[in-house]
């Protein structure tokens, strides 16, 4: 394989979110020109010097991004959707960055954002793909949840995992979120709550799963020049990888694409999951949380429960993760849920995370993981990228 | 295993009767090839022309070669179940209404990985025997059975909601002079039915199969498909009542057009086949789509028994046929009327029966209680077409192989 | 001539002439003639509605008829029998009008045919009904009274596995009224002219084969006979006038003489 060029010269910068709503009467249309609005205001920069955008949305229907552009006064010369989800947050970076390298744009902004009404999720699966139509939600439409919970339940099987490794995951994420004021899970829980809380498709109970809601979050991709010129902390980009449909063998998913691609990922970033200062998963489940942990190499593969055992996940512990609370205690905005984890990790690595700042947060790890097709999430994605810290 | 059901308590008249509701129903043009196989109780696949790659869920090119060429075969139904879940929450209201709702993965013999409904008695990581039944939006879905036959088996609440099952529900007859219908009434009260009522027409004129329903303890009440205001009457007393209709009145001649002579042999057909038919659906249709979530005798299924010829005709019984093939065509749009409620039409196609008016025919022909199992079955599998013995089964056969062909054949043999 | 209405009229008014109805309600579950599967069959009577003040005509309520020329209450013409089938005049409407208003005679053979389901009008019967009420003049209607009409249902038709029993004329006797009292027509309160076993006799079904090969018409299926005399009765039958028509259901209606005051 040709070996893939460098970030050089491209940085990352301006992390924006929203703050979340449960249910919101705004449009997405309305909550992705927020988005772009803060991002815009924090690099000093007018709507029309924007010269590329990257839109991930699920519930801009019927418009497109080009819809968009007409619809916010924008006129961009690089323009890019991004229909991968809990992917969309590192596919959007790769994108833009080579956009950048090329001079094809001069600065892009990356943009996801979903509104939720009353009865748009129930909407939104009727008609998400079309194996999913065909062959998923007639089958109990238990969404999302009942695919995450057949991985969870072959997953426990397969590799002796109980709840409680799961329930770790989310207890450490509650923890995190309650520093983060924007997270709307407010309130404190414990493993005891999480075995015991309603179950929603078994072994899966309502604190193995996201809250739909209302939300955006966008950042920025330029040149190192530009971010100094306007004076905007920023991050570097050391690796990436992106797969799609992989292990198409596996009757089951118990593993992801990011398993074919790893090597590459911390090759190209010249280290190691040891040299990781925090690691943002793609988390609208914890079984998933976990695959990323084995399949990016942080510990074997079936070995994350004893590997999560001995960690802190906290902001302030050994090993954190989700430190803004992820979607499990921030809540789940659409495709605005594949940039969480990104937009926290810039704000992290550039020391402008505030009150869930990492001590010495340098090096960040952001995985990405999208799309329940039908059986298995077919997208998967990760970057680490570094910046000068708190 | 699974718990028997009961028979449903007398109606409370002060509660409110559960509005119908659906299972997700839109599908993909290839998906709805499983539900024309669910339709007849086949269990198929999309299988490569090229590579013989078994696909799955349905697809518009081979997942191994991108072969354009997917003709659904029938395929082995076994697997084993990988992995499993009860759903206990959905945002849709018929799986929400019927929660706990057991869900599995199961790996096809034949390759694919397939998410399908579970049956109650299926062992955990177990091998599973697949059906494909169509559920009550009218569409072919999977449903995972235990391998050996399990008691009370057919009363597992997700198979009861895909089937059409006779136990414990009330099954209007709708012309108790059928030849066969002592045949069917038993074969139904065998199946548990809880009542069975049958239409008589003209009671002014004797009534062979009187004796014989009486003594099976059939309820004969007055009912005239030719008469609109009779067939009103009659649903005014059992249109609440009627959870399973089997259309058993017929005017059947021999002869096609120019053997008939005039058109009053062909109206009188046309008035009991075709718009019996409608008279019964305007009447009965109404009451039994409002009880489809009726509790454990919902109305269920509508049944038509109809000439296999109504699907390619033959000049010896061509005016009949003709009038039947409107039936037929009416049945479909029945179908699409009666969708959102769920209620399933059943058409059950046979060649000759054992009876007076295809007396010369030559055998083979369906005996009464050929025709009765079949009815059963078809019910109990909730299917949507039935092909009842040999000839029906062959017609059918060939009129997959070449339409064309098979009306030159009918056409050859009508003049041998 | 005009007077003579005139009082017509008016005794009609005061009761001293009495009309009575002889007909049958028109209705889906009246017995018609039943012939072997494989014959044609007569259309039973059908209504539906075209509209009842609502989305398919809001202001107005009708009906779609359908039935046979030969259901319920109704007139049997020459052409409706092969043996009458070249008779000049033998479709409904080329009758004269004059034939359907008539003087009526009335056989009373209810006991006989309570006795006896195939009780058999013979010429005897009918000598001796003429010794009590004199010869029945010629041009007159004569019906059989045989008290049939007051059953209903399956009694009615009276079908048994060798088809229907009900009474009827003998061909002597309709020879008899034919030739010997060359009547206008004859009728009945069964549901043929004929006996229910009619079909045996030699001509089968002699009083459609006689009365009709000799242009005269038949009454069937009527009822209210005990509400007549013997004789002194006008009889008021009018087909419906359908081009080619071989018979028509009709409102049979009688005048009879008042009670005495």
């Amino acid at each position: 394989m040709t070996r893939r060029a460098s970030y050089d010269g491209v940085v990352l910068a301006a992390p924006t979110t929203i703050p979340y709503r449960r249910y919101s009467t705004e449009t997405a249309h309305w909550w992705i020109a927020q988005a772009l609005r803060g991002a815009l205001k924090t690099a000093n920069l007018k709507p029309a010097k924007l010269d590329g955008l990257s839109v991930a949305s699920f519930t801009l229907f019927p418009d497109t991004p080009v819809g968009l552009t007409q619809h916010l006064g924008l006129s961009p010369r690089w323009l890019d959707s991004i229909p991968m989800g809990g992917a969309s947050g590192v596919v959007a970076l790769r994108k833009a960055a080579r956009a950048i390298q090329a001079g094809d744009a001069d600065i892009i902004a990356c943009v996801a954002g979903d509104t939720n009404h009353i009865d748009s999720f129930r909407k939104l699966l009727g008609s998400f793909s079309r194996f999913a139509m065909d062959a998923g939600y007639p089958y109990g439409f238990g969404g999302p949840n009942a695919n995450f919970a057949l991985l969870t339940d072959r997953y426990m099987h397969e590799y002796g995992a109980t709840r409680a490794d799961f329930g770790r995951i989310s207890v450490a994420q509650r923890d995190n979120a309650l520093k983060n004021p924007n997270a709307l899970m407010k309130k404190p829980l414990t493993l005891q709550q999480y075995l015991d809380a309603r179950p929603i498709a078994d072994p899966i109970a309502l604190f193995d799963c996201v809250m739909p809601c209302a939300g955006s979050e966008a950042f920025l991709v330029m040149r190192e020049e530009e971010a100094l010129k306007r004076n905007l902390p920023f991050a570097r980009i050391n690796g990436t990888i992106e797969r799609h449909n992989a292990h198409i063998e596996d009757p089951i998913q118990l593993r992801g694409g990011w398993t074919r691609d790893i090597d590459q990922l911390w090759d190209m970033a010249d280290c190691s999951p040891d040299d990781v200062d925090l690691l943002q998963t793609y988390d609208d489940y914890p079984v998933i949380s976990v695959m990323q942990i084995e399949d990016l190499g942080f510990c074997a593969k079936g070995a994350a429960a004893d590997f999560l055992r001995d960690k802190d996940m906290t902001i302030t512990g050994d090993f954190p993760h989700n430190t803004s609370g992820g979607q499990l205690s921030a809540g789940q905005a659409g495709a605005a849920g594949g940039f969480i984890g990104l937009v926290e990790a810039i704000r992290q690595v550039t020391g402008t995370a505030g009150p869930t700042q990492v001590p010495k947060a340098r090096r960040a790890a952001v995985s990405g993981f999208g799309m329940i097709n039908y059986d298995r999430g077919l997208c998967t994605a990760a970057a680490i990228i570094t910046g000068e810290g708190p | 295993m699974t718990d028997p059901l009961t028979p449903a308590p007398k109606k409370n008249p002060l509660v409110r009767t559960p509005s119908p509701t659906q299972p997700p129903a839109l599908r993909s043009r290839a998906a709805l090839g499983l539900t024309a196989a669910a339709a007849t109780g086949r269990f198929a696949l999309q299988t490569c022309a090229e590579c013989g790659a078994v696909q799955y869920p349905p697809r518009d090119a081979c997942s191994q070669c991108l072969g354009p060429d997917l003709p659904w075969q029938d395929i082995s139904p076994t697997g084993t179940l990988l992995a499993e879940t009860t759903v206990r929450t959905s945002v849709n209201p018929y799986f929400r209404e019927r929660m706990p709702w057991r869900v599995g993965s199961v790996q096809l013999d034949a390759g694919p990985v397939v998410i399908c409904h579970v049956h109650g008695d299926v062992a955990t990581r177990s091998r599973v025997l697949l059906k494909l039944m169509l559920d009550r939006a009218g569409q072919g879905v999977i449903l995972a059975l235990p391998p050996e036959r399990t008691a009370h088996m057919a009363d597992d609440p997700e198979l009861r909601a895909m089937s059409s099952d006779p136990h414990l529900r009330r099954i209007l007859l709708t012309d108790s002079r059928h030849p066969f219908a002592p045949d069917i009434a038993q074969a139904l009260l065998q199946a548990g039915a809880a009542a069975v009522f049958a239409g008589e027409p003209e009671g002014w004129l004797p009534n062979p199969n009187r004796d014989a329903l009486g003594a099976l303890g059939v309820d004969i009440m007055p009912l005239d498909v030719t008469d609109t205001r009779s067939v009103q009457s009659l649903a005014g007393e059992l249109g609440g009542k009627t959870d399973i209709l089997v259309n058993t009145a017929r005017h059947l001649r021999p002869g096609g057009a120019l053997a008939r002579g005039g058109t009053g042999v062909a109206r009188d057909e046309m008035d009991v086949n075709y718009l019996g038919l409608m008279r019964l659906a305007q009447a009965f249709g109404p009451a039994m789509c409002s009880r489809t979530a009726d509790g454990t005798n919902s109305a269920v299924a509508w049944v038509n028994l109809l000439p296999v010829h109504a699907l390619m005709n033959s000049a010896d019984f061509g005016s009949y046929n003709a009038s039947q093939a409107a039936a037929l065509a009416l049945s479909q749009s029945l179908r699409a009327e009666f969708a959102t409620s769920g209620l399933r039409v059943m058409n059950l196609f046979s060649g000759p029966l054992e009876e007076d008016w295809y007396q010369p025919l030559p055998p083979p022909k369906v005996t009464g209680k050929a025709l009765a199992r079949a009815i059963v079955s078809g019910l109990q599998g909730g299917l949507e077409d039935v092909f009842c013995g040999d000839v029906a089964q062959d017609l059918a056969e060939r009129l997959r192989q070449n339409p064309k062909v098979a009306e030159l054949e009918l056409r050859q043999e009508g003049n041998a | 001539m005009s007077n003579s209405l005139t009082q017509l009229a008016s005794e009609i008014a005061t009761g001293a002439v009495r009309v009575v109805d002889l007909t049958h309600t028109l209705d889906p579950d009246f017995p018609v003639i039943i012939l072997p599967p494989e014959f044609g069959q007569c259309a039973r009577f059908r209504m539906e509605e075209i509209s009842a003040y609502d989305h398919r005509g809001p202001g107005w309520k009708w009906h779609n008829l359908s039935l046979s020329e030969h259901t319920g209450t109704h007139f049997d013409a020459p052409s409706h029998w092969i043996s009458g089938r070249d008779v000049p005049k033998g479709d409904v409407d080329e009758i004269d009008v004059e034939t359907f208003v008539g003087p009526v005679v009335v056989i009373d053979c209810a006991q006989g045919a309570a006795e006896n389901d195939d009780f058999e009008l013979t010429p005897a019967i009918i000598t001796e009904w003429e010794s009590r009420h004199g010869q029945i003049p010629p041009d007159t209607w004569v019906l059989m009274r045989t008290d049939w009409s007051k059953r209903s249902g399956a009694a009615y038709l009276n079908m048994r596995e060798d088809g229907p029993h009900s009474p009827g004329p003998t061909p002597e006797a309709m020879r008899f009224l034919i030739d010997e009292r060359n009547i206008r027509g004859f009728g009945t309160e069964t549901v043929g002219t004929d006996a229910g076993q009619g079909a045996h006799y030699m001509p089968p079904y002699p009083a459609h084969y006689y009365l009709h090969g000799a242009g005269r018409f038949g009454l069937q299926c009527l009822r209210g006979l005990d509400a007549l005399p013997p004789t002194g009765a006008v009889l008021l039958a009018a087909p419906l006038k359908i081009k080619g028509g071989t018979g028509s259901p009709l409102r049979v209606l009688a005048l009879i003489p008042g009670e005495e005051t």
